[in-house]
């Protein structure tokens, strides 16, 4: 949409802007139907027309029936009069022929209108229809940006805790908590120590795999060290209101830190425990 | 020259339409000509009960000169005759009815312009459609300038108030669509006439990221100001608009600024933030993808004339021809008719960041031309000193048209207004032709 008024000056012409968005809506939606009409056919439930315990599953060949003795000129068969009529009218057929074909005519007009009835239903049926599925289409396009949007969103958000150990949640955060504890280099927050997941020196976040490469020779089992960590990331490990960082908890339980055994979720201890991960080997 | 200005309402508080109106002009038509306000005791528009002193006051400047409005407004009666006169045959006498129910009854006011007319030059009245208009104009006609502030309602259809408008010695329009209207109704093409409009005091700067930490506000956002009113189209934007943010993604959120007497529905993407300084609202204006002015009936409305003088675009209702037409000779907003309009130009001035600032510098320009003070001041001085010149050639030969007799004034002859009003000719006015 955007795309389509460009802006060559600082003056514009909105009786064209108009005219195209007219345009488009035009296009977009092919049949004029005015607001009422869309919400009057919105309304419409198929109860309306089709009441499902009113419905006689023998209806058309009752029908059927019927139209066929009409047209014998009999009386219609289950009739406790039958043999007294149709004796009558076989001695008065001569006066009755005449009759017999405004019967006819009678009949015609009944099967037209129960035509018209069905096409009637059916236009309308279609119409609603073709409604729902338009709003169902704009639901569906609306729903995919959506996700994609989220997706988005969510690579952003692993990118950032990923690559950026410096000023995420657990360094900052976990420096303050975890004064006192194992760990004063990172309670005093002069100098972040690095850490063996992601060097704090490196340059480019997007470059961490070629950093680690180049680091201390045993790629492999950081690498491996790394998958594991993720698996246990990605089985629930972090609960509501704790970190990334902090979900690691359960690790830091396996991991050889007694304190953090006793009581996984207390934040002073998981945290204090992040770099007994890292010098555990894990 | 000696000017009296005559309106319903006056206070630095009191904020309807006409009334600002009426104030600003009386503000600085003060620094070139002697002004005084002639207006009522009254503050609520729907009682018009005397709350303010009688007497005379000074506000900013400006001397103001108090009335007693003699009896109250009784909503029922009023609520009857405006039944009678718009949809039904009625007499002249049903007209003048319902004038003196609407009010502001002051008959003090019109007493004292009639003893006090030789005093002044001339006599400029706001809002054609009350007490105070209608009889002060047949006191004074030939001194008498009308700002009509005209809405395409049924009152114009009015039979009492065609003579009226043609009676006067000037006409000082908001805008070509009200001109039209009431040349259509009234056939008073020859009567001096300019539209000429209002400003508005627009700070030189404005502090939109104040705004948005004030009130924590860090979405894309549109903002009406305004009362929240059904009338004003509100209800309808509302429906618009948590359909568009159920149906089109983004996170363009609903500002609404002032006093609410419709429910506003609880919905994460609509914010009600109440009645605020002047200095918010146009921090707000300024922090705003657009303004959004969605209703039916204006005469011209000051809030996106102030939007425009802030260079931001305005998306309108096009059902309101004013509100259209000033868009298409701005060139500095879109509007719509209906929910896919609204969808599509929302989208448009959303995700199209050069149009829209194209368009707000569309209504920059348009605003400085037609709508900044000095110019508004020189063309209201301009037509006064131009009926001065015809006074003093004795050109004038203005005069009030008589009401009929008293079995006249009881035919039931005249067609209900709102018929009327629906024959007139619609649609914005560009170059003279009509658009719809």
């Amino acid at each position: 949409m955007a795309s389509e008024f460009t802006v060559r000056s600082d003056s514009v012409d909105v009786e064209q802007i108009m005219g195209r968005i007219r345009a488009r809506i035009g296009e977009k939606r092919g049949v004029d139907y005015t607001e009422n009409e869309i919400r009057e056919l919105a309304n419409v439930t198929i109860e309306k027309f089709l009441d499902p315990t009113r419905v006689r599953s023998d209806l058309l060949e009752y029908y059927l029936k019927s139209r066929q003795a009409a047209e014998s000129g009999a009386a219609p068969a289950g009739s406790p009069s039958g043999t007294l009529v149709g004796g009558l009218r076989r001695i008065f057929s001569p006066l009755l022929k005449p009759f017999a074909k405004l019967s006819s005519i009678r009949h015609a007009v009944r099967e037209l209108r129960l035509n018209f009835v069905l096409i009637h239903n059916l236009v309308i049926e279609l119409t609603r229809l073709a409604i729902e599925v338009r709003n169902l289409k704009m639901r569906v396009e609306s729903l995919s940006s959506r996700l994609d949007f989220n997706e988005r969103r969510a690579r952003a958000l692993e990118n950032a805790v990923q690559y950026r150990p410096g000023s995420g949640p657990a360094a900052g955060g976990d420096a303050d908590r975890s004064a006192g504890t194992s760990q004063p280099s990172r309670a005093a927050g002069t100098s972040p120590q690095p850490s063996r997941t992601v060097p704090a020196s490196q340059p480019s976040p997007q470059q961490p795999r070629r950093d680690n490469d180049a680091g201390d020779g045993s790629a492999k089992a950081e690498a491996q060290r790394r998958r594991r960590r993720r698996r246990r990331g990605r089985g629930g490990a972090v609960g509501p209101g704790q970190t990334l960082f902090e979900g690691g908890g359960p690790e830091t339980a396996e991991g050889s830190a007694p304190a953090a055994t006793n009581n996984a979720t207390e934040p002073a201890q998981s945290t204090s425990a992040i770099p007994d991960r890292d010098t555990t080997g894990q | 020259m000696k000017i009296a200005v005559v309106v319903q309402r006056y206070g630095l508080d009191i904020n309807g339409g006409a009334e600002l109106h009426a104030r600003y002009v009386a503000e600085h038509l003060a620094r070139h000509a002697d002004v005084e306000v002639l207006t009522t005791c009254a503050h609520d528009y729907i009682t018009w009960r005397n709350e303010l002193p009688a007497g005379r006051e000074s506000l900013n400047g400006v001397p103001v000169h108090r009335f007693p409005v003699s009896r109250e407004r009784g909503i029922y009666d009023f609520a009857r005759r405006s039944s009678l006169v718009l949809e039904q045959y009625h007499s002249l006498a049903d007209e003048l009815g319902w004038l003196a129910s609407e009010g502001p009854t002051s008959p003090a006011l019109i007493r004292h312009i009639r003893q006090n007319q030789g005093h002044y030059d001339y006599f400029i009245f706001f809002s054609f459609r009350y007490y105070h208009a209608y009889h002060g104009i047949r006191v004074v006609p030939a001194r008498a300038l009308l700002v009509p502030t005209a809405e395409r309602e049924g009152a114009v259809g009015l039979s009492i108030f065609a003579p009226m408008f043609s009676s006067v010695r000037a006409l000082m329009y908001n805008s070509f669509e009200e001109r039209a209207m009431i040349q259509a109704v009234s056939g008073n093409h020859d009567v001096p006439h300019v539209v000429v409009g209002i400003g508005s005091e627009v700070p030189a700067h404005t502090r939109p990221a104040r705004f948005r930490q004030h009130y924590d506000i860090h979405s894309p956002f549109i903002v009406y100001v305004g009362r929240i009113d059904e009338n004003k189209g509100c209800k309808e934007l509302f429906a618009y608009f948590q359909r568009y943010a159920a149906t089109v993604s983004g996170d363009l959120m609903l500002v609404l600024m002032g006093t609410s007497i419709l429910p506003i529905p609880e919905h994460p993407r609509i914010r009600h933030l109440g009645f605020v300084s002047d200095e918010d609202k146009f921090n707000a204006i300024a922090a705003a993808e657009a303004l959004v002015m969605p209703s039916y009936f204006e005469s011209l409305s000051m809030v996106a004339l102030e939007a425009w003088a802030l260079g931001r675009p305005v998306l309108a209702n096009g059902r309101c021809e004013v509100l259209m037409g000033q868009c298409i000779r701005s060139n500095g907003g879109l509007y719509y008719t209906n929910y896919r309009e609204f969808r599509e130009t929302l989208q448009v001035i959303e995700s199209n960041r050069p149009l829209a600032e194209a368009l707000g510098s569309g209504g920059r320009a348009y605003y400085r031309e037609h709508y900044d003070w000095p110019v508004i001041e020189r063309k209201y001085m301009d037509m006064l000193n131009r009926l001065q010149q015809a006074d003093r050639s004795g050109e004038a030969a203005v005069g009030a048209h008589p009401i009929p007799g008293w079995w006249a004034r009881r035919r039931v002859n005249c067609r209900p207004a709102n018929d009327v009003v629906k024959d007139l000719p619609s649609g914005a006015v560009v170059g003279g032709e009509r658009r719809t």
